[in-house]
């Protein structure tokens, strides 16, 4: 039994050590502020980390493949400044959510079949997709436009009540998060796409000479992350009810540092998307603290998640480190 | 017609070939639908006019590009130039504030034309904080032996804020005159920001040409473990390099916060890590490390505001001119990758024997 628990624990040493600070920075939370003990506080962190937790999912696929994705924030702005202007002429809110989708997803095939046969780095494409997915949104509107969508105020507006706990609900979106990650634990612990994925982050020479289709999978990837952006600028649409070229920014460094968090390392082959969504929630659970206490500015958010990025980087290398030499 | 045709060949494989090409074709859509694009003119004693702006503006972009190419060069990357940027400017705007250690702090004082500190030490100051964010980068980079993209990540989440937390918070308007100097003033009619340029330029240009580090760093950047078994020590080498760095972000957030009179944590250098790494990449230093050039960095940058400049006399939106520039990132990505390179190299030897068998 020994045996097996020790490799579990090295191999899997980053993810659970962002769970263990998740659950530390929650308790710590808790007994400073009373407050954060309430069960609807914790749902919070999936109502307010909705978007950033889906694009997450997205870039732990990428960032596994060694690769990244600057693209996502560009997306969401763009996908919600788009469904904005849509729905003000009057298209059915139907049309709109699929057709967002398959934007996403061309998108993002794009931006991969520029990697794979143009052989360029993705920081420098990826970069390019977010320029332009911006610039496209301020193209559509140069100001936030709002929503008055009857299905978009819906889906907003509508409680889902949490079963076992009295009170406490969340909105239909934030439940879309939790969804795609059961698929994309799926995807990557059950599939040949999943060990593909992993394969090709490991050593992509290997990954080919053994016949793995390394150029697919990658721009499979790449559509994917485009897919879950989308996904995501949907999600902050509905959230927010409008849609605007200067929403989320920088908030591919927030997935980045969640994802990182959790676990997956930049070398890529390393890591799993359970870690990203501690990584999702640490960030959340931050950023309420930062509500409850309120004399403490926004920009602590930011020191924070740099301190802990930096923690967490230290751990892995140390994890990194015992299993080279194991 | 044979030493044309090596010359010619010489020229294409030069490193600075490909940038030159780009601006050129830059200039030639501006002579073509902005006529008053290359009009110079003096005004109170100094030029003015869209060429002149695209020095003026692209000097800080400049800077950062000669401080990412060298850390480039190593196979790293600095993403927190644009955080450095934000720091220095309100590092700056802090010391100059005339409330500084003033009890009584009215209106009056905040804005009023004067400082209780030194020029000099501002500056200083300015390039002390830079130059300690670089040592921090470079300490994790190699001694840490952490991804260089993970380590400057940390910087750049954290710098912002870190930069907010010197201004509390606050956009802090500067109303000090003489500081103005570095991003607004002007030197025998030419503004002081190229000279600023030049004159850093000049140091790398030493150092990496001059002396042997350019050497390391090139061998760094190509195969980092042989080079230390080579016996030179790669982690200083990465060490100097991100110092370096931080220290050219420190002196563009100088001439950038000097430029629009304020410190914003939020907006001060926004985007220049990218914008850098895109001048880099434009100059065609790769960005797996090995040679690398300073000079076509410097046309890079110089290419990006060119474009830029061109599209603000086009009358594109400043927003919507993302779109634009990611078009010119597309551009660029295909006239480098292998494809267009084989192409171009196949239409050019083709000619060459056409050449060759007419004489």
């Amino acid at each position: 039994m020994a045996q097996r628990i020790k490799p579990f624990l090295v191999n899997n040493g980053p993810m659970l050590t962002a769970i263990v600070v998740f659950i530390l920075v929650y308790m710590v939370g808790g007994l400073l502020y009373p407050n954060m003990q309430k069960p609807q506080v914790f749902f919070n962190l999936f109502i307010n980390t909705a978007s950033l937790m889906i694009v997450s999912i997205g870039m732990t696929f990428v960032i596994i493949t060694k690769g990244i994705d600057l693209s996502v924030a560009g997306m969401i702005a763009l996908t919600s400044a788009a469904s904005a202007s849509l729905l003000a002429h009057g298209t059915n809110p139907f049309v709109v959510m699929p057709l967002m989708l398959v934007m996403g997803i061309v998108f993002g095939f794009t931006l991969g079949s520029i990697i794979h046969f143009l052989k360029v780095e993705p920081f420098v494409v990826t970069l390019m997709g977010l320029f332009f997915a911006r610039g496209m949104a301020y193209v559509i509107t140069l100001e936030a436009l709002p929503i008055n969508d009857a299905v978009y105020r819906f889906l907003a507006l509508t409680k889902v009540h949490i079963p076992f706990f009295e009170k406490a609900y969340v909105y239909i979106p934030s439940l879309v998060g939790p969804i795609l990650l059961l698929v994309v634990i799926y995807l990557s612990f059950f599939t040949r796409f999943g060990r593909t994925v992993y394969a090709i982050g490991n050593n992509e020479q290997s990954a080919r000479l053994m016949g793995l289709p390394v150029g697919r999978t990658k721009i499979i990837v790449y559509a994917f992350s485009g897919f879950c952006s989308a996904l995501a600028g949907v999600v902050w649409s509905i959230s927010l009810l409008s849609g605007y070229g200067g929403y989320a920014p920088g908030m591919e460094l927030d997935a980045i540092a969640s994802v990182v968090i959790g676990g997956t390392l930049l070398t890529g082959g390393v890591g799993n998307v359970i870690g990203t969504l501690f990584g999702v929630l640490i960030n959340g659970t931050i950023v309420s603290i930062l509500q409850f206490n309120g004399t403490l500015s926004s920009w602590w958010t930011r020191i924070g998640v740099g301190v802990l990025t930096l923690i967490f980087i230290g751990v892995q290398s140390l994890f990194y480190m015992r299993k080279k030499h194991s | 017609m044979k030493e044309n045709k090596s010359l010619l060949k010489r020229f294409r494989e030069n490193r600075l070939f490909w940038p030159l090409v780009a601006l050129a074709l830059i200039l030639l859509a501006d002579a073509i639908f902005a006529p008053g694009f290359f009009k110079i003119g003096i005004l109170d004693g100094h030029l003015y006019g869209n060429l002149v702006d695209v020095f003026n503006n692209s000097a800080p972009l400049m800077l950062v590009a000669i401080g990412m190419t060298l850390v480039i060069a190593t196979g790293g990357v600095d993403l927190s130039v644009g955080a450095v940027i934000a720091i220095s400017a309100a590092m700056g705007a802090v010391l100059i504030n005339p409330a500084l250690g003033n009890r009584l702090i009215s209106n009056e004082i905040l804005t009023k034309d004067a400082t209780n500190t030194p020029l000099g030490l501002i500056v200083l100051a300015d390039l002390a904080a830079g130059t300690l964010c670089g040592l921090w980068n470079g300490f994790l980079v190699s001694r840490g032996k952490i991804q260089p993209m993970v380590a400057t990540l940390i910087l750049m989440v954290a710098g912002r804020g870190i930069a907010q937390l010197i201004t509390n918070g606050q956009i802090m308007t500067i109303y000090y005159t003489p500081y103005f100097f570095f991003g607004n003033g002007f030197i025998l009619g030419i503004p002081v920001a190229i000279y600023i340029v030049a004159f850093v330029y000049l140091i790398a240009w030493v150092l990496v040409r001059k002396t042997s580090i350019g050497l390391f760093i090139e061998a760094v950047g190509t195969n980092a473990k042989s080079t230390y078994y080579s016996g030179i020590s790669e982690k200083n080498i990465k060490l100097f390099v991100y110092v370096f760095c931080g220290f050219c972000a420190a002196i563009a957030g100088l001439i950038l916060s000097s430029y629009v009179h304020s410190a914003d944590g939020n907006n001060n250098g926004l985007n220049y890590e990218l914008d850098a790494i895109l001048a880099v990449v434009i100059g065609g230093t790769l960005m797996r490390g090995g040679r690398f050039s300073l000079l076509s960095s410097v046309v890079g940058a110089l290419i990006i505001w060119t474009f830029t400049i061109t599209m603000y006399t086009f009358g594109v939106p400043a927003n919507a001119l993302l779109a634009g520039r990611a078009v010119l990132v597309l551009v660029v990505i295909i006239l480098y990758s292998d494809y267009a390179r084989r192409f171009m190299n196949r239409v050019f030897e083709r000619k060459g024997s056409q050449h060759g068998t007419a004489n």
